[in-house]
């Protein structure tokens, strides 16, 4: 593991430090920052994390483009609000959920991959795009069982609840609930999961997938069964986006359309990996820092702007704070472009194999 | 630099009678292909049972076929021609649908005018400004974003994707997030009776523009010589640029005509539908994608003959069974691609 570790990590120093910084202050945040919007905001982060490097995964190792990752998403939160909702709260019904969101997410990664990947991988992007937009549909008209449009709120095992108190004093100043409980639940989890993702890139898997990237005739003609291998990549990440669907739900005590299925969320994960660096994994961290960041404050700044330009009504329309995804939009262009290997690939190299160039 | 040569040589004509030897129709796949749309709307007869909701489900199925083909065309030609992969196609029908959107309410005059050929113009006139607009956005799309990315289907997603993304906030900028509602014109409101059946007149009018436009772009592919061109681009690239033809440039066009077309469909359907969102692109994109997908990409014969199916097929679901409406599209979409991997009428894969 650690060698994994040694293997992949940016050889950077600056970004090393800045990795270990949104970590630490990840993992610190009841003690570092104030109020329960933080504590959101870390437990989002660290759920989101794990999502873009779960798409990365696809996107940044394997070359396939799914627009279906917030689907699987989707499928481990909702699992996870159904079952609440359909029966009492407790740790069994979750694992049960656990495992019925994993199966339902790679039978349908599956019967995906079968249909798009053997025909041509840019398939695989409308196909799959297509299919997240009809499940979008079918959730909203499937409203006994998930709420509808409304979403669903649920009510968790007590032990994850602010109301579960085990001790009355206070550590360090912070007082140990439930609430306390799930952040860590779900953070520890996150951090889990994004190891064994690098666990997998440092294997000999994760270097053939690397291959059929860089030149999927090549491997093929080496020897590597093309399909198995995508398919296999294509299950593994929607896995990960269940799991991370299940900790969204666990965290967020509600499960609807608009938090866990949409659009927007998946082209939010689009920006987190384009934006932290395809195929480094740990751009994904930095990545999400900087969209979550940026749907915080970058609000903000922009309101301010608009105010300053309030007599230019284009230009002012242009700083509205809700249009903050056109700048990231451009921003993402930029990188596209200019660094495609992101923030993460820009300023370091990582001394394995992620070293390589693309052309 | 000219998009063909414009100095005919004797030899360089286009060669008159068909290439190919005439073949059974058992080996024809686009004849077998277009026998789907009869096929559907019979099955679909049999199952509605009563003629009158049939003829206007047909219509209806028709007309909304027609307006996915127009939306279609431009995205499958430019991938046929050129490999590109166009996820900033559903701007330009936004982008239509807003533009033509405003310069119809400005023309209050004629809009609300009881006379057919009054509302015919201002629907014209908007129909152009669109056009233009959208040709005009699709160039500078064009050259600023898809030029560098020829080749890589990785980074024309990607960089396509992201092109959505700012035009869609900037329509949010110029015409602010709220929906816009417009009814449609007097003259094209309510149907015309035949023989104690009703067809409504938008639909009609959609079917014969729609109808119009697939012939007169069979006419310039089959009778022109930049048909020609575009056709043997689409079959093999390489050869063609080999003869000395500017294939970039004449992808430019078919670009941009392309997105003019993505317009016009977006305007005819904020009219049909009277209402207009800023989302309006995104949605339809997917549909475009599976009609694009079941036609088999860069085949524009397909892509009518899919638009037809898609259109007729989510119609009646919509009438048996409205919660299956959008994934019926996708399970045909299924169901095609199992029975022919590339599409109902496959390009050759010559030479690409």
């Amino acid at each position: 593991m650690f060698q994994a570790l040694r293997d992949t990590l940016p050889s950077n120093r600056w970004i090393r430090g800045l990795l270990l910084i949104i970590v630490v202050s990840i993992v610190l945040t009841p003690w570092l920052f104030e109020g329960t919007r933080a504590l959101d905001t870390a437990a989002r982060l660290s759920i989101f994390i794990v999502l873009a490097a779960s798409y990365d995964l696809l996107l940044g190792y394997t070359g396939v483009v799914s627009f279906a990752h917030a689907l699987f998403f989707g499928i481990g939160a909702y699992s996870v609000a159904i079952a609440f909702d359909q029966f009492a709260p407790g740790f069994g019904v979750l694992a049960i959920a656990i495992v019925a969101g994993l199966s339902v997410s790679l039978i349908v990664a599956f019967v995906m991959g079968l249909v798009s990947l053997r025909v041509k991988t840019i398939f695989y992007a409308m196909i799959t795009l297509a299919v997240a937009s009809a499940a979008t549909v079918l959730v909203s008209q499937f409203y006994h069982l998930t709420g509808g449009e409304d979403g669903l709120t649920y009510r968790l095992p007590r032990v994850l609840t602010p109301a579960f108190r085990p001790f009355d004093e206070p550590l360090f100043g912070v007082r140990l609930t439930g609430k306390l409980f799930n952040f860590y639940t779900v953070v520890f989890v996150a951090i889990l999961l994004f190891l064994v993702m690098v666990r997998i890139v440092a294997s000999p898997f994760g270097r053939v997938l690397k291959a059929l990237r860089e030149n999927d005739f090549r491997a093929e003609a080496i020897g590597y069964n093309t399909l198995v291998y995508r398919t296999t990549a294509t299950l593994l990440s929607a896995a990960f986006a269940t799991l991370a669907g299940v900790l969204m739900a666990i965290w967020l005590r509600y499960t609807g359309p608009d938090s866990v299925l949409s659009l927007d969320i998946m082209i939010d994960v689009l920006l987190m990996v384009v934006i932290g660096g395809m195929g480094t994994l740990y751009g994904a961290i930095i990545g999400a820092t900087v969209l979550l960041l940026a749907q915080m404050y970058l609000q903000t700044l922009m309101g301010s702007t608009q105010e300053a330009l309030g007599g230019w009504p284009i230009l002012a329309n242009l700083f509205d704070p809700n249009r903050w995804l056109l700048w990231l939009g451009l921003l993402f262009i930029a990188s596209v472009y200019f660094f495609p290997q992101g923030i993460v690939g820009r300023f370091s190299r990582a001394r394995s194999a992620a070293a390589e160039v693309r052309p | 630099m000219t998009a063909y040569r414009s100095s005919d040589t004797p030899e360089a004509t286009a060669p008159t009678g068909p290439l190919k030897p005439r073949t059974h129709w058992r080996q024809r796949r686009d004849v077998q292909a277009a026998a789907l749309v009869p096929l559907v709307a019979l099955v679909a007869a049999v199952l509605i049972g009563d003629l009158n909701a049939w003829l206007t489900l047909t219509l209806a199925g028709l007309a909304m076929g027609m307006m996915l083909f127009i939306m279609t065309s431009g995205f499958t030609l430019v991938f046929g021609l050129m490999d590109v992969l166009n996820f900033g196609h559903g701007a330009f029908i936004s982008l239509g649908a807003f533009c033509g959107f405003s310069v119809m309410l400005s023309m209050d005059g004629w809009r609300l005018s009881e006379s057919l050929w009054l509302n015919l113009g201002a629907f014209g006139a908007a129909a152009i400004v669109a056009m233009t607009a959208a040709a005009l956005m699709s160039w500078l799309f064009e050259r600023i974003l898809v030029r560098r990315v020829y080749g890589d289907h990785l980074m024309q997603i990607l960089i396509t994707m992201g092109g959505l993304i700012v035009a869609e906030q900037l329509i949010y900028v110029f015409w602010g997030g709220h929906d816009i509602p417009m009814l449609k014109p007097p003259a094209f409101q309510g149907g015309v009776q035949w023989g104690g059946l009703v067809f409504e007149k938008y639909r009609l009018l959609a079917v014969v523009l729609g109808g119009l436009l697939f012939i007169g772009l069979l006419l310039v592919f089959k009778k022109t010589r930049l048909g020609l061109l575009i056709r043997a681009g689409v079959e093999n690239r390489e050869m063609v640029e080999s003869f000395g033809y500017n294939v970039r440039c004449l992808f430019v066009l078919v670009f941009m005509a392309g997105s003019a077309l993505a317009a016009l469909g977006g305007i005819m359907w904020g009219v049909y539908d009277e209402v207009i969102t800023p989302h309006l692109g995104q949605s339809l994109m997917i549909t475009v994608f599976i009609v694009a997908i079941i036609g088999g990409l860069g085949s524009i014969e397909g892509c009518f003959i899919a638009a037809l199916v898609v259109g007729l097929l989510s119609n009646y679901i919509g009438f048996l069974a409205p919660k299956l409406a959008l994934v019926s599209t996708i399970g045909l979409m299924v169901v095609v691609l199992l029975w022919r991997p590339q599409g109902l009428v496959p390009v050759s894969e010559g030479g690409k």
